[in-house]
């Protein structure tokens, strides 16, 4: 197991230099930040003097190898923008993100599971035909016109929930979370929804094709056949044995609402990595770009990992099998 | 300004989106001692010599004073300084206001004003500073704790309007201060109508009344200051009654928000020109990258060095319809960089008149009677509808015999290749400060690196006469004279078509019922602007 996770570690660190290295060559080829950054009124003396303050005035592989000896002491550079320290600047916007991420798992599992479950059971009742049919609406439409129709019916229309913004926060762990308090929670319901609305489609699918394929194994057959509770068959037995699809998509899923919730956080205004991220990119703020990216990658890798995992604990043969080797 | 993504969003459901809420419930009214206000760009930093950026500078405006203040007309105003007058040719003096206390009861004299001008060029690490504004300062004399006289090399009539921005800190409180330390509100410390209770980076700065502040007291007691960048939800947030006062109301929500009963809008002629700069570079015998004959072939020749094609690009061109279809009416046709009663706006310099006959005699006079193919570029995320002006442009000059092709694309490709020159036709903007002598000597002038001269002029546009008037104007301490240059310049500048003016956009500000604003034409939205509709309008 430890030399599975030594290798792990490895090809993470592998993967994070190369994308250091792409993103620093691909934020260069788009544009000069400084020609964005700078006031339009700014003669060439002024230009110039903020170039080299930026360290811009180096040759590219300079630059890099710059950003590379203080990456191996932890310094991920300083944004362009708001002269503070990258990695700061993202820890800080993280725990909006995440809870925005976790609330719309948590929703997802719980609202797609039962209703998966229940689809699979009962494939053929009119219940079961509603439910796949929302299931496609969720995938199809799209996370920006859903946004701004939940706005506008929950908050502008019924004025039950703010529309946008994220609401008062509580320290906890040494980091600001919102959904310590009430007003913070109904902040996040309608962006958590928005984000989830997909997650949920693609819970009830994994889950009704995994009820539809368990059921009919000779071991479902076997435990009614000794005469076991209904209730027992399906939450033990069968359940079981769906999950492993289901952790693994959620798992996935959960890393790219992390890291991806761009449209959702600019849509709701939501203070957190995804906004970060667009607005660093329209001003090139290169620092931000890379260890917002290299972050992201430690995190994917890790999710994996923590997939791998929970396999071992949901599957015996996974743990065999390990094991063996 | 707004990014792909937002754009989309907003573009494609705005209609359908202000439609719904039109049936909505009233939202709850606001509260009397709080206003909660949204902006559409987000606000960086809180050290007001960081960054020179508008949202920037409306909130520096908020927390802190600079000598010389500005009107919502952009005319200057006493600030910290109540008297500034040349008391010879390269020594200005400035009296300063008495009993003036910053945030934290340190009083302000003339040592923080020297302090200030030395803090300026030297922030570590900005991006675009502040530095040109002093540069001209040679010395500085401390007369007396409330009288100050800055030393210039040369003779510099700009340098009060160059004052007019940068903000002045205390040199106890800020002497150490780094950018870091404003941001993070323990630094944020000035002598303006607010101060700053708590700054969430990207997402909002809650402010509360100065109460011992110099000049009018402001209406309410707590700013929420929120950044709202997509443009749908901004406008939704408005309507919904989770905030009560934005800006930057996107041009497709105008007429919707015009008869909604529960909001009411203010709106200015900006300081904002959008036009079309042309290649001066290339010779008269040389290609221009992006223009070629009718049949794809290089022509031989740059004909936009030839002054009939210019002009008859620029009459081909409807403005009153761009202004009314494309912008919805928000913008102004306009012929040279500033509005009517801006300091040095030429009277008879309207926006040109709209002549497509005329222009096709004009092509042909000059060689074109078939015209030729040229490409346009523009921007798709930085100017109000900008490529959209484009896509009109393309359509109008097609229509006079020059086939134009369109190319719209992200802000951050489009300006570094318009600095090199790669175009040879671009849309592109220029927010002036309301002094003449600025848009001539950066987009007008010969580029010269050496005296900073004509750092934006991305077309290469030359010409020694409009040069030597230019020079001779920022040299000028007498407003009236200087004034006379100026225009003179303009006049020949644009009588050239050294550019092709287009519109003065028009800064549009929307809130609830209850409010009133001060529009400024410098786009700066300010807390301080804002009031009850029942309270009348300070001075």
């Amino acid at each position: 197991m430890s030399v599975y996770m030594l290798r792990r570690l490895l090809q993470a660190v592998a993967v994070v230099f190369a994308m250091s290295l792409i993103v620093f060559v691909g934020v260069y080829a788009i544009g000069d930040p400084v020609e964005i950054l700078i006031s339009p009124d700014a003669d060439q003396i002024e230009r110039e003097r903020a170039i080299a303050a930026l360290g811009l005035d180096l040759p590219l592989w300079e630059q890099y190898f710059v950003f590379l000896s203080k990456a191996l002491q932890g310094d991920l550079g300083r944004s362009f923008v708001f002269n503070e320290p990258a990695l700061r600047l993202i820890l800080q916007r993280m725990p909006a993100t995440l809870e925005l991420a976790f609330g719309a798992t948590i929703m997802a599992l719980v609202i797609g599971l039962p209703l998966g479950l229940y689809a699979g059971l009962r494939p053929d009742s009119p219940v079961s035909r509603t439910i796949m049919a929302g299931s496609i609406l969720g995938f199809s439409l799209p996370t920006f016109w859903v946004g701004l129709m939940l706005i506008m019916v929950f908050a502008v229309q019924l004025g039950w929930l703010p529309s946008t913004g994220r609401g008062p926060t509580r320290e906890f762990l040494g980091m600001q979370w919102s959904f310590l308090t009430w007003d913070g929670l109904r902040h996040l319901l309608l962006p958590a929804i928005n984000l989830s609305l997909f997650k949920i489609s693609l819970v009830i699918r994994l889950t009704r094709a995994g009820v539809r394929e368990t059921i009919l194994m000779d071991f479902v057959k076997f435990a009614r056949a000794k005469g076991l509770s209904p209730n027992r068959v399906i939450f033990v037995h069968v359940f079981k044995n769906i999950l492993i699809p289901v952790v693994t998509v959620v798992g996935l899923e959960l890393g790219s609402t992390i890291a991806f919730s761009v449209v959702t956080e600019s849509v709701f205004a939501w203070p957190g990595m995804g906004k970060l991220i667009i607005d660093s990119i329209n001003v090139l703020d290169r620092p931000v770009i890379v260890a917002y990216l290299m972050i992201i990658v430690m995190m994917f890798i890790i999710i994996n990992l923590v997939v791998d995992l929970t396999y071992s604990v949901l599957d015996p043969r996974v743990r065999l099998e390990a094991k063996g080797t | 300004m707004s990014g792909i993504l937002r754009r989309n969003a907003s573009i494609a459901v705005g209609a359908a989106v202000l439609g719904l809420a039109a049936v909505g419930a009233a939202a709850p009214e606001a509260r009397a001692q709080t206003l909660t206000m949204a902006v559409g760009a987000p606000v960086t930093s809180l050290d007001p010599h960081y960054h020179q950026l508008s949202p920037n500078n409306a909130v520096a405006d908020m927390i802190f004073d600079r000598l010389i203040n500005t009107d919502n007309l952009s005319r200057m105003v006493p600030g910290l300084a109540v008297e500034w007058r040349p008391v010879g040719p390269t020594v200005w003096e400035f009296r300063l206001r008495p009993g003036v206390r910053f945030h934290n009861g340190n009083p302000f004299t003339a040592e923080d004003v020297a302090f200030t001008i030395q803090r300026v060029p030297n922030v570590p690490n900005s991006p675009s500073s502040f530095a040109a504004y002093v540069r001209p300062i040679q010395g500085v004399e401390i007369v007396d704790p409330l009288t100050i006289r800055l030393r210039t090399a040369s003779p510099a009539p700009l340098l009060p309007q160059d004052l007019t921005n940068v903000r002045i800190l205390d040199r106890e409180t800020h002497e150490n201060a780094a950018t870091e330390d404003f941001n993070a509100g323990r630094a944020a410390i000035g002598t303006g109508p607010w101060r700053v209770v708590q700054h969430r980076s990207g997402d909002r700065i809650e402010f509360e009344r100065n109460d011992g502040y110099w000049g009018d007291r402001p209406a309410f007691q707590r700013v929420n200051y929120r950044m709202i960048t997509n443009d749908a939800a901004r406008t939704a947030a408005l309507l919904a009654g989770d905030v009560e006062f934005i800006d930057q109301v996107p041009t497709s929500d105008l007429a919707r928000l015009r008869g909604d009963q529960r909001v009411t809008l203010s709106e200015i002629t900006g300081l904002r020109l959008i036009f079309l700069g042309l290649d001066h570079l290339r010779a008269p015998n040389e290609d221009s990258p992006f223009v070629t004959g009718n049949d794809g072939r290089p022509l031989g020749r740059n004909p936009l060095r030839d002054v009939r094609v210019r002009r008859a690009l620029s009459i081909a061109i409807d403005r009153q319809a761009i202004v009314e279809r494309v912008m919805e009416g928000a913008a102004t046709p306009a012929g040279q960089f500033l509005p009517p009663g801006v300091f040095s706006h030429v009277p008879e310099l309207g926006p040109p008149r709209y002549d497509p006959q005329e222009a096709r005699r004009l092509l042909a006079e000059a060689g074109y009677p078939d015209g030729f193919r040229l490409t346009l570029h523009s921007p798709n995320d930085r100017y109000i509808n900008d490529s959209r002006i484009a896509q009109a442009i393309g359509q109008m000059w097609t229509r006079i015999g020059v086939r134009t092709a369109v190319e719209a694309q992200t802000w951050t490709t489009f300006i570094g290749r318009a600095g090199r020159q790669e175009f040879s036709a671009h849309l592109i903007g220029w927010g002036s400060n309301p002094e003449g002598s600025h848009p001539l000597r950066n987009i007008i002038h010969t580029a010269n690196r050496e005296r900073g001269f004509g750092a934006s002029n991305r077309g290469r546009y030359s010409n020694p006469e409009v040069d030597a008037l230019i020079e001779q104007a920022l040299v000028e301490l007498d407003d009236e004279k200087r004034e006379r240059l100026l225009q003179e310049a303009k006049r020949k500048a644009f009588e050239d078509v050294a550019i092709i003016p287009l519109h003065i956009q028009t800064n549009i500000w929307a809130m609830r019922r209850n409010l009133a604003h001060t529009p400024r034409n410098d786009e700066l939205t300010r807390a301080q602007d804002v009031r009850p509709a029942s309270v009348p309008a300070a001075r």
